[in-house]
């Protein structure tokens, strides 16, 4: 691959005002349809039941809904003789025996018994635990992320890559709304190993421009920043493209229980690939970055010393 | 001369290689369905033979037959014949031994001689019941206050000292002496025995309020959790679960984590419940039916049988679970289901006084559930605690005894096996509550496993292709050096023996994807030092040294983000994060000085045209 030389920079209005508009649809989207939230937030009961052949769904519902479980949603999971059956934290019920009562009542009346593949019962304080767990977990990486790149780079930069992360999870959530998928702990796993690699992406390209500001003394910073973005593209491409095709062979043959994990993954990659082009750097621009910035310092208050 | 490596270096290098080799080598092996047979004492050489040629009757092919250290190991061909032969190893043993399920792996014996094991497994590849259970430890501060308030009253009344009452109130206990004369008496009674207490002293001088210090509320939570801990180890391990994880997590909670184990309703029933026995005396001195019609006299509680027929029994206790030290359940002389009991000396002593001086007097058996279940009530949790109380056997009393004894009364040989268990195990010092559960069925843990290994492989596969297309030569080393990432990746894990999770396999499948970035941005690096005209070898170097920060200062963000992960993460969350962090590591060695080992053989210490990359 040559090397391009694309005004990244300089259309910046352009990819800003796009990311605003998916940034804009996300927040919407999330908070009128909110997230569709999994058992491991919400607490409840999941149970995935295996047929030798296809199941009848529509039979299941009826059995269920006359054994008193009239709030369960029945589904086929990956296969048409995989079921999962969920139900909601239970009014009234006990919630330990829930899992056999059900598998009781499906298999009461049929030739075909059910076998059971796996239950999943979070009580909803665990639920509740799980959830505030999460979040702090990316607070505390984002606090983590801002300072390191302060220390390491400047804080402008800092800014911008925490501005532009922040874009990708917000995106990705986003789609996660947008599409009513199942957000998980899994999903959460593959929000924050995307923050990770969102990072990763930008941190290549902001080396690149401190490498730059420094050897490329007289240019505008402008510029600066289109050659490291440029001459870092291939590179940012090729890592991209190579990822993606691990997800890919992740979500065809992985199995449903990570399958949306490959897809918080795969959005992700794609919006972290896109935000480190298009935003991380003109981000830091609009955060007023400067050679100076980033030179290493000579002699501190040499010029002050000059002042009468 | 540039682009060489000296030799203690390349030694290096390639001595991890082969210890990451070997160490990775236990999990190309396979597992063997087997049986573990272990016993409380340790068992002989005989009895092992016995059991070996028992199994050998059945016409069931024993793969091997290992006794070592007391316990045995017998190895089967396959699934089927390892039930059966567990079934009939129970029947057979009863409550002689332990008969646990395993895998156990087929790890040639010099591999396991240097420590070489398989990865471990986790819940969701090898099937099992991961319980998340809550302690209630307010019930155990509750139960410590109960205490307090009977001892206290009994102290005064040994000590004489006239009182009105001893309440508990709002975390109070309350004493109110009949006089105020008697409350220097109560004040040095309570320094010398119930120093525990904090004192205090309201306007009205015939009352003193005692409370828990803070110290010893503390001290009574963390005791009941610590306790819970032991008796779940211990009943669980009566379970026969093999390679059973009982972790505090938090305050208050507790994992369990039972592999194999399918038959969830039942390890629910042993966890969960708290259930003893307790041994009063009947009062017959006084009349049932007007105490159902709500005259209880003060000396005695109401109780019900099982038929439901109301039974008056003595207030006082005498023995309780706590000092049963042994129990074993079987047939009495009629085939009745029944539970053998041994005591401990306070509680056969009493039990002697007691049945000597009522030889001929009936005693009952009360039988003492605590049942917790958490139901949602108009959106609010509410915890419901409902202590079952029954009198399974009334007996009269035909001659003294003290130690050992037997009670019958119970519905089926299953209920007595199971209340010997929980007899044995020991009480539950505070009730706890399964707040989550997951169950994986074997059949699924396979899928999962296969599926795993599946996308691992076609995603390896596709990387590899693409990397030897775009970058050539360079690509394969890139890939070699992937490769040996790998293998130390699973080397690093076999020797931690950290729990592997199917995201845990996500994670791996994750790093080969990111790993080879390394590697993108030395090449790219190398490439357009070629382009500025530098010297293939300079390039080669110049390349290596300036990607090095950029690697460095990438990994480690994901680094610190993958370590977050793994604090706040639970399960096989923190499987993806542990996968995520060994990948990061080994792949910035594997890819910055593999690659650069392998380049330097190929292309350092010569004159160099062109570099295929």
């Amino acid at each position: 691959m040559k090397t391009t030389n694309i005004n990244f920079i300089g259309n910046r209005k352009i990819s800003l005002t796009f990311s605003g508009i998916l940034m804009v649809i996300s927040i919407v989207s999330l908070s009128v349809r909110g997230l569709h939230m999994g058992i491991d937030f919400t607490g409840g009961t999941l149970i995935e039941v295996g047929y030798p052949q296809a199941a009848d769904l529509s039979v299941l519902r009826n059995t269920l809904g006359n054994s008193g479980f009239a709030d369960a949603t029945v589904q086929n999971f990956g296969t048409t003789r995989d079921v999962l059956i969920r139900l909601k934290p239970h009014e009234g019920i006990s919630s330990v025996d829930l899992s056999a009562q059900v598998l009781e009542a499906i298999n009461k009346n049929t030739t075909t018994p059910a076998s059971l593949r796996r239950v999943e019962f979070v009580g909803p304080q665990v639920g509740d635990d799980l959830a505030e767990d999460g979040f702090l977990a990316l607070l505390y990486s984002t606090i983590g992320i801002l300072i390191y790149v302060a220390w390491r780079f400047e804080w402008k930069f800092s800014l911008g890559a925490v501005i532009a992360t922040f874009h990708d999870v917000i995106v990705t959530l986003g789609v996660f709304s947008v599409f009513g998928l199942e957000f998980d702990l899994t999903v959460l796993a593959a929000i924050l190993a995307l923050i990770g690699y969102s990072l990763n992406d930008t941190i290549v390209v902001y080396d690149r421009i401190r490498e730059n500001f420094r050897s490329m003394r007289k240019m505008s910073t402008e510029t600066i920043m289109n050659n490291a973005i440029n001459v870092t593209l291939s590179r940012t491409i090729m890592t991209s493209f190579t990822v993606i095709l691990v997800l890919v062979s992740l979500f065809f043959l992985g199995g449903q229980v990570i399958h949306n994990f490959s897809i918080a993954l795969l959005f992700g990659v794609v919006f972290g690939t896109y935000s480190s082009i298009f935003i991380a750097s003109p981000m830091a621009l609009i955060l007023g970055i400067s050679p100076e910035d980033l030179m290493i310092p000579v002699k501190e208050g040499a010029e002050l010393d000059s002042r009468p | 001369m540039q682009n060489h490596f000296p030799l203690w270096k390349n030694l290096l290098v390639l001595g991890i290689f082969l210890i990451g080799l070997i160490y990775s080598l236990p999990n190309l092996y396979g597992d063997d369905p087997s049986i573990q047979v272990s016993s409380n004492a340790a068992m002989a050489q005989d009895k092992a033979n016995q059991i070996e040629s028992s199994i050998k009757n059945t016409g069931i092919k024993l793969k091997a037959f290992e006794f070592k250290d007391g316990r045995i190991l017998a190895r089967f061909n396959n699934t089927d014949d390892q039930l059966k032969i567990a079934d009939l190893l129970r029947d057979q043993l009863g409550n002689d031994a332990t008969v646990a399920l395993n895998l156990a792996p087929t790890t040639p014996a010099w591999l396991r001689a240097i420590g070489a094991d398989a990865m471990y497994l986790g819940l969701d590849l090898r099937g099992g019941v991961h319980f998340l259970l809550e302690v209630d430890q307010d019930a155990a501060v509750k139960q410590a206050e109960d205490r307090y308030n009977d001892d206290i009253r009994q102290a005064l009344r040994g000590e004489k000292i006239r009182y009105q009452s001893v309440s508990k109130d709002n975390g109070f206990i309350k004493v109110t002496l009949k006089a105020t004369e008697d409350k220097p008496a109560l004040l040095t009674l309570l320094g010398k025995e119930f120093r525990t207490l904090d004192i205090t002293e309201p306007e009205d001088q015939t009352q003193v309020w005692l409370k828990l210090s803070e110290k010893e509320i503390r001290d009574t939570k963390k005791n009941a959790v610590a306790q819970n801990m032991t008796t779940l180890r211990n009943r669980v391990n009566e379970l026969g679960v093999a390679e059973p994880v009982i972790q505090q997590q938090g305050d208050n909670r507790i994992v369990v984590q039972l592999p194999g184990v399918q038959d969830t309703t039942r390890a629910k029933e042993i966890l969960g419940t708290t259930a003893t026995l307790e041994y009063r005396l009947v009062d017959v001195e006084h009349d049932v039916q007007q105490a159902v019609s709500g005259h209880v006299p003060v000396g005695s509680r109401l109780y019900y049988e099982k038929n439901g027929n109301p039974i008056l029994l003595d207030r006082r206790i005498i023995v309780t679970g706590d000092q049963i030290v042994d129990a074993s359940s079987g047939m009495d002389q009629d085939g009745r289901p029944a539970v053998f009991i041994s005591l401990n000396g306070v509680g056969a002593q009493k039990m002697g006084k007691i049945t000597q001086a009522n030889i001929g007097k009936p005693m009952a058996v009360v039988f003492i559930e605590y049942k917790v279940d958490t139901k949602i009530i108009n959106g609010q949790k509410i915890r419901h605690k409902e202590k079952v109380e029954k009198v399974i056997s009334v007996a009269t009393i035909q001659g003294a005894f003290s130690k050992r004894f037997q009670t019958t009364g119970l519905d089926s040989p299953q209920e007595a096996r199971n209340l010997s268990l929980l007899l044995r195990a020991g009480a539950l010092a505070a009730p706890v509550d399964i707040v989550e559960e997951r169950t994986v069925g074997p059949s699924l843990g396979q899928d999962n496993i296969n599926k795993g290994m599946m996308s691992f492989a076609v995603g390896f596969i596709l990387v590899v292709l693409f990397m030897i297309i775009y970058y050539r030569l360079c690509g394969l080393f890139a890939n070699i050096a992937l490769a040996f990432n790998v293998i130390i990746i699973v080397a690093i894990l076999s020797m931690l023996q950290a729990t592997l999770t199917l995201p845990g396999i996500a994670g791996i499948i994750l790093t080969v994807g990111m790993s080879v970035d390394a590697n993108v941005l030395i090449f790219e690096r190398i490439k357009e030092e070629i382009r500025n005209g530098n010297t293939p070898q300079s390039s080669i170097f110049i390349g290596f040294e300036k990607a090095f920060a950029t690697i460095l200062d990438s990994n480690i963000t994901t680094l610190l983000v993958a370590v977050m992960l793994f604090g706040f993460g639970t399960g096989s969350v923190k499987g993806f994060a542990v996968t995520l962090i060994i990948g990061l590591l080994s792949s910035m060695f594997t890819a910055i000085t593999g690659t650069r080992m392998i380049m330097n053989w190929v292309y350092g210490n010569r004159r160099v045209e062109k570099i295929s990359i």
